[in-house]
């Protein structure tokens, strides 16, 4: 059992840092209560991959971590025999044949750990949109019975089914399939009132006011037609910047100086710049 | 599960099939499994359990919450009670208006989330959105509300009250947080005017009726201001998206023919056996792009969304060249350079450009004009793009012209914003050119992803 219920969830998250909405929060929940893997999809930095880090340490739990890119294969992803390992066993000893295909030449990646582990696991699958399509009927083949064949060894069958959370940025639709097998969040821009108290859990030091400026701000800039939003993680260091430069209100001046911070196009930085009414820096 | 509850559940998911929700016989139960697991009582929780169990697709999402509010209304313990239908309208009081004017004041100042705030939405809506309609029949309407309490002329009183002093970013921050709580009213009051509807006239016959489409579906004929600038904020995520489907493409398709004099080459170095066969790379053939666009009120739109998109992906094509028309047509391309801030290139576009003789759209005059002074931009690597809806004011269509164009081609393509059966209607000469240049409907995002994926991928 991972959480006895979403309230549950939003507390124990909380005590992490995380905070959690309606969604996340239930999302989470029924993810651990029904044993299903959970796909939380969003634009960068809105706190996707944070979530399943915050769920592992909220829950005591350990973290593997898939990261996802192109060309990830099933060597990276699953196992993979030690070759080098195997030739030099051969070397010395030409009968060895048979046991090189055993635990000692087996090189555990990430899923096939998870998969492994005895103690309670989330596996984060990180950017799986960012993984070639093949990929994806790996992991629908992993997570569908939580089980591995491998010719040489046999099937492996997990002693206790990880709790799975895979993120992706949309830069692609996953498969209808891989959707279906998924309890599904997606994860946007919060609200000005819930920013405030992300960046707040984040940089505790802020003060409330301040804090509340940049998140009014931050979400006046997302309603401007911009290249890249900013987005909470940038909001988050837009709080820190400021608080190193020792400064305790976001003034025209100031916001002009650091608005590099959340908007990294230059055409992004003259639009905004034009419709907050702000000096040209 | 209790019967009724499963009745209940049945109902909405076939109501959100019908709606156009891909939801499948494993999610359906999966949605059931997690009404077992949750306290049934909690509304919100109840919602986001459906949600994550059955929308996989965030432009599902609002369909779905206006769905899930018709299946799952709110309790409803708040304001006195309302008169029953049929009994004459209280009348409004002349103060009245004013005092729940400052109600309403004080709340959009607040956070919308507070439940006083959709209370308070419900309760005007009792009050004042009871209109009645055809024979002896009533029913509910959001307008009503609306002009009743205006929450659109609240806005200057609320920027005084919230601000020391106008002007500069505190005015616009002011500005934008009092918007979006007065779209958030209007979303309360349009909700609670469904629940009211669903309530006496069934849930089904309003489920229909009222759903909003994704916003990749709806027709650019009819996008509002709103949905317009929702839409181009969509431009760069999806020309990611598109750029992204298409690279995955091409390098599937890029392993050539085998090079056999590299292959034996390589052999050399074991002993003669052609281990590695080497192959030729396949050179990536991108098009180049001519795109000439009616920039015509009725079309903007469509052009100007479809123009952003082509921009946005200009990596896709080895050359990207954009002409604009009503009656008369001139270039348009050094509006779109990198780096240029998209609604300016739009803006300016429109207002540089010459493009207006009389201000009639005259596609005929237009390809005549375009023939005689950009011929050299169509050659025979060029794919040719229009854009428009073929309506041309009655006048001569100069088949010759857009024959020569199309035919100086590699490919020519023409995408028409308007439904298929309003071709040909009125002032429309869609199948006069379409006997010249493959014209195909793009009414909306989705058909318009489909088009240019194609589009870019032309080998
Ligand atoms: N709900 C939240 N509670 C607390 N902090 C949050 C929350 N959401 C986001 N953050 C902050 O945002 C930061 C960025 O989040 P994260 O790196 O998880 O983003 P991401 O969605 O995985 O982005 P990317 O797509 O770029 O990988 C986190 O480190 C955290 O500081
Ligand atoms: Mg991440």
């Amino acid at each position: 059992m991972w959480f006895a219920s979403p309230d549950e969830v939003r507390g124990r998250l909380a005590s992490v840092d995380y905070l959690a909405d309606d969604g996340i929060a239930t999302s989470v929940f029924l993810a651990g209560a029904l044993g299903k893997p959970l796909l939380a999809e969003g634009p960068a930095g809105v706190g996707k991959t944070q979530l399943a880090k915050a769920v592992a340490q909220a829950t005591g739990a350990r973290l593997i971590r898939l990261q996802c890119y192109e060309g990830l294969d099933e060597a990276r992803a699953l196992y993979e025999w030690n070759y080098k390992k195997q030739l030099l066993r051969i070397q010395a000893d030409g009968d060895a044949w048979e046991d090189i295909f055993s635990e000692e030449f087996l090189l555990e990646r990430p899923l096939l750990r998870a998969i492994r582990s005895d103690e309670p696991t989330v596996l984060l699958i990180d950017e799986t949109d960012k993984a070639d399509v093949e990929v994806e009927g790996l992991l629908l083949e992993i997570l569908s019975d939580f089980q591995v064949t491998i010719p040489e060894l046999g099937t492996i069958t997990a002693i206790r089914r990880p709790y799975v959370v895979l993120t992706s940025n949309a830069t692609r639709e996953l498969s209808e399939a891989l959707k279906r097998r998924c309890l599904y969040l997606h994860l946007g821009y919060p609200s000005p009132e819930r920013e405030r108290d992300i960046v707040l859990a984040q940089v505790p030091e802020l003060p409330g006011l301040l804090a509340e400026r940049l998140a009014r701000t931050v979400a006046t800039l997302r309603g401007l037609e911009l290249k890249k939003s900013p987005s909470i993680a940038e909001t988050v260091d837009w709080a820190r910047t400021l608080l190193a430069l020792g400064r305790t209100d976001l003034d025209e001046g100031v916001m002009a100086a650091t608005l590099g911070v959340v908007l990294k196009h230059d055409s992004d930085q003259s639009r905004a710049a034009k419709e907050l009414g702000l000096p040209r820096p | 599960m209790s019967e009724p509850l499963l009745d209940r559940h049945v109902a909405f998911v076939g109501a959100l099939r019908e709606a156009g929700l891909p939801v499948s016989l494993a999610e359906g139960l999966d949605a059931a499994r997690a009404l077992t697991v949750i306290d049934l009582a909690e509304r919100e929780t109840l919602r986001e359990a459906y949600a994550a169990t059955l929308v996989k697709r965030p432009q599902h999402r609002p369909g779905f919450d206006a769905l899930f509010d018709l299946w799952f209304p709110p309790v409803i313990s708040d304001g006195p009670p309302e008169p029953a239908p049929g009994h004459a309208e209280r009348p409004v009081l002349p103060n009245e208006t004013a005092e729940l004017r400052d109600r309403l004041a004080d709340l959009l100042m607040g956070d919308p989330d507070d439940p006083a705030f959709r209370a308070f939405a419900r309760s005007m809506v009792g009050r004042f959105g009871r209109v009645p309609a055809a024979g002896n029949r009533q029913s509910w309407f959001s307008y009503p509300v609306l002009r009743a309490l205006s929450p659109q002329t609240l806005i200057a009183r609320l920027l005084d009250a919230m601000l020391a002093e106008r002007g500069g970013v505190p005015e616009t921050l002011a500005r934008t947080q009092i918007s979006r709580n007065i779209r958030k009213f209007e979303e309360a009051v349009v909700a609670d005017v469904r629940r009211r509807i669903a309530e006496e006239s069934g849930i089904e016959k309003i489920a229909r009726t009222s759903v909003p489409l994704p916003i990749d579906r709806v027709d650019f004929l009819r996008l509002t201001r709103d949905e317009l600038a929702r839409l181009r904020r969509e431009v760069h995520p999806l020309a990611r998206r598109l750029a992204t489907r298409l690279t995955a493409r091409r390098k599937l398709g890029r392993r050539g023919r085998l090079d056999v004099r590299r292959t034996v080459r390589a052999s050399l170095s074991t002993g003669g056996v052609p281990l590695t066969p080497h192959l030729r790379p396949r050179r990536p053939h991108r098009p180049e792009l001519v795109i000439l666009c009616d920039a015509s009120g009725s079309v903007a739109a469509f052009s100007h969304f479809t123009l952003l998109l082509t921009f946005a992906l200009r990596e896709q094509f080895t050359k990207v060249r954009a002409f604009a028309f009503v009656d008369t047509v001139d270039e348009i391309t050094a509006h779109f350079r990198p780096g240029v801030d998209v609604l300016d290139a739009v803006t300016r576009m429109t207002e540089e450009a010459d493009i207006v003789r009389f201000g009639r759209t005259d596609y005929g005059h237009v390809f005549t004009r375009f023939a005689e002074r950009y011929a050299d931009a169509i050659g025979p690597r060029t794919s040719l793009l229009i854009l428009g809806d073929a309506r041309s004011n009655y006048q001569a269509p100069a088949l010759d012209a857009l024959r020569r164009l199309a035919g100086e081609a590699r490919h020519a393509h023409w995408l028409n914003p308007e439904p298929r059966p309003q071709w040909d209607s009125g002032d429309s000469l869609a199948s006069a050119y379409a006997g010249i240049v493959p014209m195909y409907e793009c009414r909306n995002v989705a058909q318009l992803a489909t088009f240019v994926e194609d589009l870019a991928q032309v080998y």
